[in-house]
């Protein structure tokens, strides 16, 4: 198998290492060889965070380069723009559909971008759900990144079942359900962003 | 297994019993890990000096015992390192040291190897996180053969990175005897003269022997390229020149000559490929080997696949270009006590001789309070010397910004200093109850050790009583009235003082928020004064009037106490709120 190249990216602080973990755990059911690199320290306070997961027969590298990534998982909008430019170009963008002002846009020296999805779909295929919508109604809106993971599932082909035990392994055991629950939500969210 | 947790499962392995560290990204999580295991004494010192120090005394009484630090910290525990280089050790000794190339979280990107080379001690380098166990565990057995200590080099590539690791068994080392040899361990200076000369066989030595190193690897495939290199980038080169032969270095320091000279006449094209500084590639070219390095790698940031692409094999890679989108730096979290301080000064326009903490995030906007930062525990004593530059006068609209770790850490000696040399300057100690920026780990003020255990806490009004100073105020960090008025008594004050404001970091885990903020928009004048503080949490909505995220207000009530017109108002927690 030729190296599956994933990126997480997402806001400081929005549990970009506990997805990381559930990847490398899963990749390890497959006995790939997998490496893992992860960002700590100042950038985890609200800063722009990437996590790369790269599995395969042989792993040298740990990060992934631009123009390498098969799957582009992103926790906010805007810092899947930011990252855009790392997929592969017929990569997927995973994208939770929900918007956290950088501090330069509070401020008002800077702009939100506007139609960041369109501008994703042009050479990419999107997959986008607003997540954090998703996981309130699941009673509880941190899990809203274990419906991207779902999401993402699609994409890297392991058995649902798998993905299943791995999640029960790797999150604290008292969300276990909750998070299997926001898994198969995002898992069964297969329609391609701006297809009918 | 990640790299730090893989570099203290070598310690284990190697039969280690103490551990001393000062927490610093990218090397905090290595005593996190060792502490785990029962078999290991580990804590965290004030600083890397008091690490080090302490685990050289667990080297002279005779077992194994490491220090892990971040490469600046290193700086600090240098003093130490460079005379223990001298006397060698008993039980092996290991400083592990974490660089930080690209400088993710530290105040610049300094080599660690230098410091290594002036202080003539050995460095391993690994380049995953099985290697970051097996050299761990193998920088004891150097330390004990060559009685030197050992430095065992990651980078935050390698600490954050994980890897599959193999873990084996611990050996327990029988504690070796204390034998009294004041020749050798009292470095006066007939002694630490015969000591250089002992230092400098053994280096020699060490060359010597390195040479037939297992961890010193020739992989020899096509040899129209030959590549030196070590750690991370050897991952690097294998991705980018698969078919180029390598000499894989697994000691850095001191460098196998006679390996490196027959490895270098067997490759057409000899390059050197190392972060950093050019420390192999100006030695391999003070032997006369040709060899191509710096002239084409920069000696800045990190590398990649496609950096050595395009230098060695002059590949045109072209890429999207990223779009062109604001940034996201990081900022100061909702709740955060040193964010309601920020707010103060810089309503009274007083500028802050900055230290090193979340608090250096308030240098830029909306805050800009923070003029500038050197090290840890240099807020104190630049203050200091800016007084004793341009008198009382002129620093009456400065304070020194310092967080209670790292007051614990350097500070408490520049406000010795203070006292001692009559100054007249006001100290603020931002006491948010732990160390915040590496993660939240423990410290001599807040009463509990590395494990968690119940311990005497440090206080630090009456330390700062204890050394002298007259005037030593407690203050609420949210008492934003009474803090004004206390720094505006203060700074003009002909005497030094030091104001602690107290209140803990938003995110530990005993931090309850006394309930989430709520905006009554019939109330709201839309005057923005809310706003100016950057709270992460609000966003002004284009009518003008400002929104609360509910799932990321903790409740601090700045943005209510700036409110004039009571449009923001608390809703208090409910028994049973999640969070």
């Amino acid at each position: 198998m030729e190296t599956k190249n994933v990126m997480i990216v997402g806001v400081g602080g929005q549990g970009t290492l506990l997805t990381s973990r559930v990847l490398g755990a899963i990749a390890l059911t497959g006995n790939y060889d997998v490496k893992l690199s992860e960002v700590h320290g100042m950038a985890q306070r609200g800063g722009s965070v990437v996590t790369f997961v790269r599995y395969g027969e042989s792993v040298a590298e740990p990060i992934v380069e631009e123009g390498q990534a098969d799957i582009l998982i992103a926790f906010e909008r805007l810092e899947a723009l930011r990252y855009m430019h790392f997929l592969k170009p017929d990569g997927a963008v995973i994208v939770n559909d929900t918007r956290i002002d950088p501090m330069p846009v509070v401020t008002g020296a800077a702009k939100y971008p506007e139609g960041i999805l369109e501008t994703l779909r042009q050479g990419h295929r999107v997959f986008s759900i607003d997540a954090t919508a998703e996981a309130q109604k699941l009673g509880n809106s941190r899990v809203f990144n274990t419906i991207i993971l779902g999401m993402a599932a699609q994409h890297m082909g392991f058995s649902k079942e798998e993905w299943l035990r791995v999640i029960a392994d790797t999150v604290p055991p008292k969300t276990v359900e909750l998070n299997q629950m926001a898994f198969l939500t995002g898992y069964q969210h297969t329609r391609q962003t701006g297809e009918e | 297994m990640l790299g730090n947790a893989a570099i203290a499962q070598g310690a284990y392995e190697a039969g280690v019993k103490v551990s001393a560290a000062y927490p610093g990204t990218p090397s905090t999580e290595i005593s996190e890990y060792i502490a785990k295991y029962p078999e290991i004494y580990a804590e965290w010192s004030p600083n890397e000096k008091v690490a080090m120090e302490v685990a050289i005394g667990a080297s002279i009484a005779g077992v194994r015992a490491m220090a892990s630090m971040k490469l600046v910290g290193v700086n600090v525990a240098s003093d130490p390192l460079y005379s223990i280089a001298y006397a060698g050790v008993n039980g092996g000794l290991v400083l592990v040291a974490a660089d930080d190339p690209g400088i993710y979280s530290s105040q610049n990107e300094q080599d660690t190897r230098m410091v290594a080379r002036a202080a003539m001690v050995p460095v391993l380098e690994p380049s995953d996180s099985e290697e970051a166990r097996v050299f761990t565990k193998l920088a004891f057995q150097y330390s004990e053969t060559y009685d030197t200590p050992v430095i065992v080099r990651t980078t935050t590539r390698l600490s954050h990175s994980q890897g599959v690791v193999h873990p084996e068994e611990r050996t327990e080392i029988p504690d070796k005897p204390y034998v009294r040899n004041i020749e050798k361990n009292v470095l006066m200076p007939a002694n630490a003269r015969k000591r250089h000369v002992v230092v400098e066989q053994r280096m020699k030595q060490m060359a010597e022997d390195a040479c037939a190193f297992d961890i010193n690897r020739v992989e020899f495939r096509d040899k129209s390229i030959g590549v030196i290199t070590s750690g991370i980038p050897y991952q690097y080169v294998r991705e980018a020149l698969p078919d180029a032969s390598v000499l894989k270095l697994g000691l850095v320091h001191p460098l196998p000559k006679k390996l490196i000279q027959e490895f270098a006449a067997q490759v057409d094209t000899l390059y050197i490929v190392e972060e950093l500084e050019p420390v192999i590639e100006e030695q391999v070219r003070s032997w006369g080997i040709p060899c191509i390095g710096k002239e084409i790698f920069t000696v800045q940031g990190e590398y990649s696949a496609n950096l050595l692409r395009r230098a060695i094999l002059r590949q045109e890679i072209t890429l999207e270009t990223p779009a062109q989108i604001p940034q996201r730096p990081p900022i100061l979290c909702p709740g955060c006590p040193h964010r309601s301080v920020f707010s103060v000064l810089k309503k009274l326009k007083l500028h802050g001789a900055g230290d090193i903490g979340c608090y250096t995030l308030g240098a830029v906007a909306p805050l800009n309070v923070l003029d500038f930062n050197v090290c840890m525990g240099a807020s104190i004593s630049t203050l200091h010397g800016m007084e004793k530059a341009k008198g009382k006068e002129y620093v009456q609209n400065w304070v020194a910004l310092i967080g209670d770790s790292t007051f614990l850490h350097t500070g408490v000696n520049s406000l010795m200093n203070m006292v001692y040399n009559k100054a007249t300057g006001t100290v603020l100690i931002l006491d948010n109850s732990t160390t915040g920026m590496t993660g939240h780990q423990d410290h001599a003020a807040t009463g509990k050790t590395l494990q968690g255990e119940t311990t005497y806490a440090i206080n630090i009004y009456h330390l700062c009583k204890a050394i002298g100073v007259e005037y030593v105020y407690e203050i609420d960090a949210f008492d934003i009235d009474n803090l004004e008025a206390l720094l505006k008594q203060e700074t003009k004050r002909d005497a030094l003082s030091v104001i602690i404001t107290k209140s803990p970091c938003a995110l530990l885990k005993e931090f309850v928020p006394k309930g989430k903020c709520i905006i009554h928009a019939d109330n709201c004048k839309k005057c923005g004064q809310c706003l100016t503080p950057g709270c992460p949490a609000m966003t002004k909505q284009e009518n003008g009037v400002p929104k609360i995220d509910a799932a990321m207000c903790n409740g601090c009530q700045l943005c209510e106490k700036r409110c004039k017109f009571r449009a923001i108002e608390l809703i208090p927690r409910g028994k049973g709120d999640k969070t």
